[in-house]
């Protein structure tokens, strides 16, 4: 209402053309859809869909199947999640419910420097530090576990934060009650707290998931790369992310198109997620 | 006794935590300022990176960020201020952009590497270059840009468009001398964001600016960043690590330097404007 009242001409000349410039931003999604779209339809237009879903990925025999890589990327995704979500939480308890003022501030600290340490030195990191030590119990060290810890030290700060975030929304009201029920540290925060913050937690580690998923050179650098589908912690496998990113430099023609495929999956995967996460952590502000 | 269980396990995870993240860091520092020198920060790269030094990698990388941030953020800022302060709540097309930069936020880096060697390097024909890297990190940092700016420029108090209006200001000048100074936190923090991923990114850049660690000429050269030189040494040169350790830790110092100089510069920039208005 306000903003109708003194808009000259120049005015509304700055309007069409910011609103331009939100037409161009738009325009990047349709043009990453139209682009991956053109170049996976080779593959795609063929219909030899149930082809993508098979076992084995000769891609210059013809063969594209994914879900070696796809199993091995979820394998590697759950269990990071699994090893970061426990840590990630107590690290937000923590910082509310235990650490003096000082130590939660350099916690917080500590969060904020981790999430911002490129993933290629958490690769540099994982390749010459945790790979020979996995080595030691059982060879050859580039594994799924590897990868899964590596993944889960880089997902731990998103963890923590949206989980922190969402603890301290929780109403004072409700915590005092509970206190003055006579429960325990412990039975405040496990019956209170995390219930009451539960929908925000949800939405971060969904949020964190989307992350892992995406998650391409720590991953490339750590887990060995041999297409298998996982069968076990110390197995080396690839991912697809890994996959596009080892492949991309030679393929052509139809294989080129089977990297451009498995990137269009890996999006959608993605996206359902991110979905997903947003959808909790809005319910979540929302009551 | 369940409840000290409770709180030992707690602490426990979060020294668990901690000393990951120290030994992290401590290693890189440990094992990188050895090798850490002026001549390595000034030399070329010989013997495929092993000996030698990192110049033409340094520039490469200021320069893919540069091309970045100049295609980033002027768009950026043109659409938060348009979502702001030129469309009203749920508006169509105000709502489908918001929708298209949450969706873009969510895509992988690898993909964003896809999508920039088929348009950018292929499509418009720019090749493996410096530009072809900038502008894929371009598209990549932009949704989290907006976000940010966004969420500052909607936090300026009401009372101040109201103000500038009543002073007959048009609002051209409005936006640029009382709102995006009042939002430069965010703006600065968007900035900081940005310049962090794209430091940071190496997958969006294998396909789009390429591994040739020469100095490169011109724009339309193959540049290697940073973090695609610490990948090459450590996954395909043997007795590369050492160079490598150093080069993460001169891509950590480079990302907290540019982030402070971020905040340096904005920070005069803005109280300028303010002052002369």
């Amino acid at each position: 209402m306000l903003r109708r009242i003194n808009s000259g001409s120049s005015d509304q000349k700055l309007g069409g053309l910011l609103a331009v410039a939100a037409g161009f931003s738009g325009l990047i999604l349709l043009l990453i859809v139209v682009f991956l779209g053109k170049e996976s339809w080779p593959l795609l237009a063929a219909g030899d869909w149930p082809a993508l879903l098979g076992d084995s990925w000769y891609p210059l025999e013809g063969q594209f199947g994914l879900m070696p890589m796809l199993w091995a990327s979820l394998a590697a995704t759950v269990g990071a999640i699994v090893l970061a979500t426990p840590l990630g939480l107590a690290g937000a308890i923590f910082e509310h419910f235990y650490a003096p003022t000082w130590l939660a501030k350099g916690f917080r600290l500590v969060m904020a420097l981790l999430a911002g340490i490129p993933s290629v030195v958490y690769g540099l990191w994982g390749l010459t530090i945790l790979v020979p030590l996995i080595t030691q119990i059982q060879p050859p060290g580039t594994s799924l576990l590897a990868a899964m810890i590596v993944l889960a030290l880089m997902i731990l700060p998103t963890v923590a934060l949206t989980s922190s975030a969402t603890l301290a929304a929780v109403p004072r009201d409700l915590l005092a009650g509970a206190a003055a029920l006579g429960m325990t540290r412990k039975g405040q925060i496990l019956g209170v707290a995390i219930p009451a913050a539960r929908a925000g937690i949800i939405g971060g580690v969904l949020l964190a998931t989307a992350r892992a998923l995406g998650e391409t050179m720590a991953i490339l650098m750590v887990a060995g790369n041999v297409v298998q589908n996982p069968s076990g912690l110390f197995k080396p496998v690839r991912v697809l992310t890994a996959n596009i990113a080892l492949e991309m430099g030679y393929a052509t023609g139809s294989h080129r198109a089977g990297l451009f495929a498995s990137g269009l999956l890996l999006t959608l995967l993605v996206l359902v997620l991110a979905w997903l996460a947003a959808r909790m952590i809005r319910r979540h502000s929302h009551g | 006794m369940a409840d000290r269980l409770f709180t030992g396990l707690i602490w426990l995870a979060v020294a668990v935590v901690t000393s990951l993240f120290l030994w992290l860091l401590g290693d890189i520092v440990v094992q990188g300022l050895p090798h850490l020198s002026w001549t390595f920060l000034t030399e070329e790269p010989v013997n495929a990176g092993r000996a030698g030094g990192i110049a033409p990698i340094l520039v490469s990388t200021v320069l893919i960020l540069t091309v970045a941030l100049a295609a980033a953020v002027p768009l950026g800022l043109a659409v938060a201020v348009w979502l702001t302060e030129f469309t009203r709540q749920g508006q169509q097309t105000a709502r489908a952009t918001q929708l298209s930069l949450d969706v873009l936020a969510g895509v992988p880096s690898i993909v964003y590497g896809l999508f920039g060697n088929a348009f950018f390097s292929i499509f418009l024909g720019l090749g493996f270059s410096i530009l072809a890297g900038g502008l894929t990190l371009a598209c990549m940092i932009l949704p989290v840009f907006i976000r940010t700016c966004e969420a500052g420029l909607s936090a300026v108090n009401d009372d101040w468009r109201k103000g500038a209006m009543a002073l007959g200001m048009s609002r051209r000048s409005a936006i640029w001398y009382i709102l995006l100074p009042a939002a430069s936190p965010a703006i600065v923090a968007g900035l900081m964001l940005g310049i962090g991923r794209a430091t940071a990114e190496t997958a969006a850049l294998i396909f789009t600016s390429g591994y040739v660690d020469r100095m490169p000429e011109s724009l339309l050269d193959s540049g290697r960043a940073l973090a695609v030189h610490i990948y090459d040494l450590s996954m395909n040169v043997t007795g590369g690590d050492p160079a490598a350790y150093a080069s993460a830790l001169t891509l950590i110092i480079v990302i907290v330097v540019l982030n402070t100089l971020a905040q340096i510069l904005a920070d005069r920039w803005f109280s300028r404007r303010i002052s002369l208005s």
